[in-house]
């Protein structure tokens, strides 16, 4: 690509810049939660917890739906060889989750909440989301063309996209006051939604990584074999009938909680799958780590293990027990958001930005330093939730349980070693990210005066607001 | 390599199973004695309101700042849940409730109550790995 290349960057790509974004600033929010714990009452006239805990979740999860989007539409482009169906539904839809996502993280300062975990933003608020993935589904649809002969990400990414809105639906059943009366088939329905949910969106990453493998690779092998159509289909039965791990304490019917325990021990496959192809990755790691993208799957595969194994365990009811409504929850919710989902959405952020506007020879140790950085906090971050978790589970089933205050206060070691890894991963990620952001400025605004910038973005009000997005972070 | 005649059998398999899984679930869902009133019905959506569960857990889901909340009614009374809304403490907010909403949150945390036990202590694990509530 020929360097200073004044040209637009694609609405694709504004995706997943969007989406860096609400990744920095999410991690901000959660370091000050995490501050929050260490000390009670920490900003708690104007942004108590309540207020803290949405940011987080809401910014990184739009972290990851953005990015998702953004690398689906990349890659499907690069997949057909030809440019999206349209453009026009193609910007709405981008300006539709912009906006709303805006909008929802302002109304949470407001203290305007929907008040349903993950998604605490007013219901309200759920109508230009599902629109915007609406117009998304009919976009892929129209520009994909049909199913024969495709290989596995495309089944993947057309999977995830469907089953994200039926699963987004869904979770707003409690709308109507016959879903919503009796608590144990309000909570049954609503973890049935986020569990599949979940899986909707790894459907969209795991594909895309799958995508970006093969390009890396340089032949398509494995996304036409039958081995991968086996844990694709292993991973949409799971998506399907899994998510009662999530309420085996809920009294709710007996026979959801034996499917789930039943459907996730299958997982055991997909964590011998991984065993067994360990050397073989390891060699393609050695080869292939000089390539940027290459490093983030490469962690992301170790996160995945860890993180499996971990699932694994908290699927046999006898151990969930002990681990539920403990910080294991949250870390392995972390875990995987931040090992998997994220390192995966990281090594194509690297693919898709990568125009070539400013050498990345300066950066490189920027980067090396941050890489290890994030992965080495990352592990102490888990560990760290891991600790605190196991003190709670003790307490949790200790005859005479002391007050809750008291409980946790004996776990602020551990909340204080979860603050510090949060915080140096946190500045680990700016380290990743700070070459890829600035390369975007150099591409698109250097060398050109702000006026030439103002001038490339004078199409339509929302390019221009990009671009201001764009101003704001490099100055 | 599989047909794609194969795939889309699996596939349609997998859908079908899923969606009756999900009408089953959704037209006979699982309900327990649970005493729903027009004021703990009240009591939800003040609940969500205020988004209490960004700090507490039910049956262990939510925040993990605060305690779970399933079963406080019946352990700590009406009483004590009042003192807690109408003040709050050093991490809780006081959020200057009104009478009717404290009584339609305490009257929520009644019915939450009712409908079963959240304390790991009470279940019994079973050989094969299964819990008894
Ligand atoms: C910012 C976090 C936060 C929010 C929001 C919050 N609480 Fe609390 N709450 C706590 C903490 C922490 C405690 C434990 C007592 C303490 O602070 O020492 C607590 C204690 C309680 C207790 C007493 C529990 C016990 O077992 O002693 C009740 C009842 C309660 N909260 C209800 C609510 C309700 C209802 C709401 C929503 C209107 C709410 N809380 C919102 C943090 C919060
Ligand atoms: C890419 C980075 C991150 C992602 C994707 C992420 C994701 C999440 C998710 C999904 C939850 C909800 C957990 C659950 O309900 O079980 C959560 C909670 C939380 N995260 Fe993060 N997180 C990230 C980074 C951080 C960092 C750096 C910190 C700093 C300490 C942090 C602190 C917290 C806190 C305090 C909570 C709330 C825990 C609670 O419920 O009490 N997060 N995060």
């Amino acid at each position: 690509m020929a360097p200073f290349n004044n040209k637009r960057p694609d609405v694709p790509k504004l995706f997943s810049l969007a989406a860096l974004l609400l990744l920095v600033t999410g991690m901000v929010w959660g370091v000050t939660g995490g501050l929050q714990y260490l000390m009670p009452g920490f900003l708690k006239p104007f942004l108590s917890f309540e207020k803290v805990r949405p940011l987080h979740v809401s910014s990184v999860v739009f972290w990851i739906i953005l990015g998702a989007m953004g690398a689906v539409l990349t890659y499907l482009q690069q997949h057909t060889g030809k440019k999206i169906a349209s453009t026009k539904l193609l910007k709405a839809q981008f300006f539709l989750f912009v906006i709303t996502v805006l909008v929802i993280l302002i109304s949470y300062f407001a203290g305007i909440f929907g008040g349903r975990e993950y998604w605490e933003f007013h219901p309200l608020l759920s109508l230009p989301i599902a629109i915007g993935w609406i117009l998304f589904l009919i976009n892929f649809l129209r520009s994909l063309g049909g199913l024969k002969n495709q290989p596995v990400y495309v089944w993947m990414w057309l999977t995830g996209i469907v089953f994200f809105l039926f699963t987004f639906l869904e979770s707003y059943l409690w709308v109507l006051p016959y879903f919503r009366d009796h608590v144990v088939k309000d909570m049954t329905i609503q973890w049935k939604s986020y569990g599949s949910m979940v899986g909707s969106w790894n459907m969209l990453l795991y594909g895309s990584s799958i995508f970006l493998m093969d390009k890396i690779n340089n032949h398509k092998k494995y996304s036409y074999s039958k081995i991968a159509f086996v844990l694709y289909f292993t991973g949409l039965f799971n998506l399907m009938f899994n998510w009662g791990h999530h309420i085996y304490t809920l009294p709710t019917h007996p026979h959801i909680k034996h499917i789930s325990y039943a459907v996730s021990m299958t997982e055991l496959f997909i964590l011998g799958r991984i065993i067994y192809s360990w050397r073989a990755t390891l060699t393609e790691a050695r080869k292939n780590f000089y390539i940027i993208s290459y490093r983030f799957l490469a962690a992301a595969d170790l996160w995945i293990f860890l993180t499996l194994v971990l699932a694994i365990a908290m699927s046999v009811p006898a151990i969930n027990v002990y681990t539920h409504g403990t910080h294991i929850t949250v870390a392995h919710t972390m875990g995987a958001t931040i090992g998997i989902n994220s390192f995966i959405l990281l090594a194509i952020s690297f693919d898709l930005l990568n125009d070539t506007c400013q050498s990345f020879e300066p950066f490189k140790k920027l980067f090396s330093r941050g890489y290890w950085l994030a992965n080495v906090s990352l592990l102490v971050f888990w560990l760290s939730l891991i600790g605190a978790g196991v003190l709670k589970a003790r307490w949790q089933m200790s005859q005479q349980q002391e007050v809750f205050q008291d409980m946790m206060r004996q776990l602020r070691p551990f909340f204080a070693l979860f603050l510090i890894s949060g915080t140096t991963l946190l500045c680990g990620i700016v380290m990743i990210v700070y070459p890829l952001l600035r390369n975007q400025w150099v591409c698109y605004f250097k060398n050109n005066s702000k006026k030439t910038a103002r001038n490339v973005y004078s199409n339509t009000p929302g390019e221009r607001i990009s671009a201001a997005v764009l101003f704001a972070i490099n100055e | 390599m599989l047909a794609d005649r194969q795939k889309v059998l699996v596939i349609s398999l997998l859908i079908i199973s899923f969606l009756l899984y999900s009408f089953s679930i959704y037209l006979n869902p699982p309900e327990k004695k649970e005493p729903v009133t027009l004021l703990s019905t009240k009591g939800k959506l003040v609940w969500q309101q205020y988004n209490c569960v960004a700090c507490h857990q039910v049956y262990g889901l939510g925040g993990y700042l605060g305690p779970d909340l399933t079963n406080v009614y019946s352990h700590k009374g009406a009483a004590y849940i009042k003192v807690f809304l109408a003040n709050g403490t050093a991490t809780m907010p006081n959020f200057h409730l009104s009478d009717e909403d404290i009584a339609a949150l305490t009257a929520y945390l009644q019915q939450i109550d009712a409908s079963g036990s959240a304390d790991p202590r009470s279940y019994t694990i079973q050989p094969d790995g299964t819990i008894q509530q």
